[in-house]
């Protein structure tokens, strides 16, 4: 039988060949909950009365979406993980150790043709990694963490060959922001995505991530890439587990096709209230706003705050934004400030905000007001995400938010090409 | 079931589960009955008051997109509605509220308005719209759900199977 990545993935984990629209119980490698999730997982898992993990090395669990904590609601749930986390011997990322999703790619606990779960919606990101990786509740979760298995509906793939040279402040965030748009939010609903196409070979990991990422706004199950060797060199740098690389064969069936030439793209904009509201930014350059956001699970690496420090170096944020830069990870915020890139920002007017989700679920770190507008480089703006229903949020790349800051309206960053070659 | 109708009247398709239940919410409210008191809020503010127990919540395409929250069908149990009842749901939601014991209803939408008065028979696959007149086949639902629906959701199929069983 000739497969797709996802249905490979899943038949060496369920020890049986698949085909998508098979049901099956397969093994998991990893699984992890956040602080959104983790105290419903608690909860389920106990109401299961296994008394411990099936295996507490394959899990984790990630104090990052609301960290630290702002009120008592929030740290009584952060209380609860740490001793859960204590009293079963598993490791917890605490406050300061930045997003799950970025943690998981960088510390080296996956390698490819794994099957990862998670309790957060975006754990579909490791999906560059040739993993098979997707978000789940909570009790999904505790079942996986009490019997390391779950059951798991074979889905269909559909495969996106991506294909041109992108221009200069054109980037991965704005390719899959042109993806979203005509998939629109439910065009993968309950599919896999297979990226590929000489766009994607070209594509750092850091692109890579923020693409996989965003699957899920098209309701994919995972967006997967193939393991070059860029995926390799990344994951033998980090691993202990040798990677069971994972291609599809060639006459595997697709549900769907869909080419995109991505060499005269315009950087791209999500508007509110949708993430499959996208315009060319010409569209809405313009528009006037009070906060830019970069970081995220999307686009906080250490890649997306050099393109801002680029951008900003010498200049200043306009009077009227407020800059916020959310590192994805402690690694992350090390490595941008070695190399100068938190002192570019700092100088320029922006507040860096400790390693994690920052603003984006909207606890914390940059609620905005009644009418005030957001540009942000995270992966949602329906209304409501940043904590208030009557604020608006545009989503786009650290180029357009960076670009965006320093003007006080929604930019073009193609006027930066030169900083940007 | 023979209860009442509910539409959210501006968003007709991709309900996602922040619009279910915010953020802000969901972390600091673990009472599920707490919690429901805010469902909808940020896109209806009122809609919560007009549902009763056993009410039917109507929607479009894909309800339930977005954020993995189990809060989300966890407060939508809690507010006592019978069902959702729409054309289609995006997958993590379908499984946290399958796992949960909350009834999924999929088939068409389009001849349900808000007020409506529904009859669900899940043993026949029809849903009856007792405003117009009208029977609505169901989707059916896998051999799988139908098994942990039965036992009122996945802990109570988990604890009373020892475990996933067969090749599912």
């Amino acid at each position: 039988m000739k497969q797709t990545i996802a249905e490979k993935i899943l038949s060496a984990h369920a020890g049986r060949e698949l085909k998508a629209g098979d049901t099956a119980i397969c093994d998991v490698d990893f699984c992890l909950g956040q602080d959104g999730t983790s105290s419903l997982i608690i909860e389920s898992f106990e109401k299961l009365g296994t008394s411990k993990p099936h295996n507490a090395s394959k899990f984790a669990m990630f104090i990052d979406h609301s960290a630290p904590s702002p009120n008592v609601g929030t740290s009584t749930i952060h209380k609860l993980m740490r001793s859960f986390a204590r009293k079963h011997s598993f490791k917890i990322y605490d406050v300061g150790c930045g997003i799950c999703h970025q943690l998981m790619v960088e510390d080296g606990a996956l390698t490819c043709g794994d099957l990862v779960l998670g309790a957060d919606s975006h754990t579909c990101t490791y999906g560059a990694l040739n993993i098979f990786s997707t978000g789940v509740g909570s009790t999904d979760l505790a079942i996986t963490l009490a019997s390391g298995k779950n059951w798991f509906r074979v889905p269909e793939t559909i495969k996106i060959i991506v294909s041109g040279k992108l221009a200069p402040g054109v980037y991965a965030k704005d390719v899959i922001l042109r993806i979203i748009k005509d998939m629109t939010s439910q065009g993968a609903n309950y599919k896999a995505l297979e990226y590929g196409g000489n766009t994607v070979d070209r594509l750092t990991l850091s692109g890579r991530f923020t693409m996989a990422n965003m699957s899920v706004e098209m309701g994919a199950k995972c967006g997967i890439f193939e393991a070059d060797k860029k995926v390799l060199d990344w994951i033998k740098a980090r691993s202990k587990s040798k990677p069971r690389q994972v291609t599809a064969d060639e006459k595997a069936v697709y549900t769907d096709v869909k080419e995109y030439d991505v060499s005269s793209l315009s950087p791209q904009v999500s508007m509110p209230h949708e993430v499959d509201n996208v315009a060319p930014v010409e569209e809405v350059a313009g528009t006037p706003i009070d906060e830019a956001f970069i970081g995220t699970c999307t686009n906080g690496r250490t890649e997306d705050l050099a393109v801002a420090a680029k951008i900003l170096k010498n200049k200043k944020v306009h009077p009227g934004v407020k800059l916020l830069i959310g590192p994805a990870s402690k690694q992350v915020f090390l490595e941008a400030a070695k190399k100068g890139y938190i002192d570019v920002l700092v100088k320029a007017g922006a507040a860096v905000l400790g390693p994690g989700c920052g603003p984006c679920v909207g606890t914390h770190n940059g609620v905005l007001a009644d009418g005030e507008k957001a540009i942000s480089t995270a992966n949602r703006n329906f209304q409501g995400r940043m904590g208030n229903p009557s604020a608006e949020i545009f989503l786009a790349s650290p180029a357009t938010v960076a670009c965006s800051a320093i003007e006080g309206k929604i930019s073009d960053p193609r006027a930066f090409s030169k900083r940007l070659k | 079931m023979k209860n009442m109708a509910h539409r959210l009247l501006k968003i007709r398709n991709n309900v996602n589960t922040d619009y279910i239940i915010s953020g802000r919410y969901k972390f600091r409210i673990r009472d599920p009955k707490e919690l429901a008191k805010h469902l909808f809020e940020d896109i209806e503010k009122d809609f919560i008051k007009k549902l009763k127990k056993g009410d039917f919540l109507v929607s479009g395409e894909n309800f339930g997109c977005g954020s993995s929250r189990e809060q989300a069908p966890q407060a939508l149990k809690a507010a006592g509605i019978a069902a959702v009842v729409a054309k289609s749901f995006a997958r993590i939601f379908y499984r946290n509220a399958l796992n949960l014991g909350l009834c999924l209803v999929e088939c068409n939408t389009n001849y349900i308005d808000d007020g409506d008065e529904l009859e669900l028979d899940l043993g026949a696959n029809v849903l009856k719209n007792k405003s117009k007149g009208l029977n609505i086949t169901l989707k059916p639902v896998s051999p799988l759900a139908q098994m942990v629906l039965a036992e009122g959701g996945m802990i109570e199929y988990f604890k009373k199977h020892g475990g996933l069983i067969g090749g599912a």
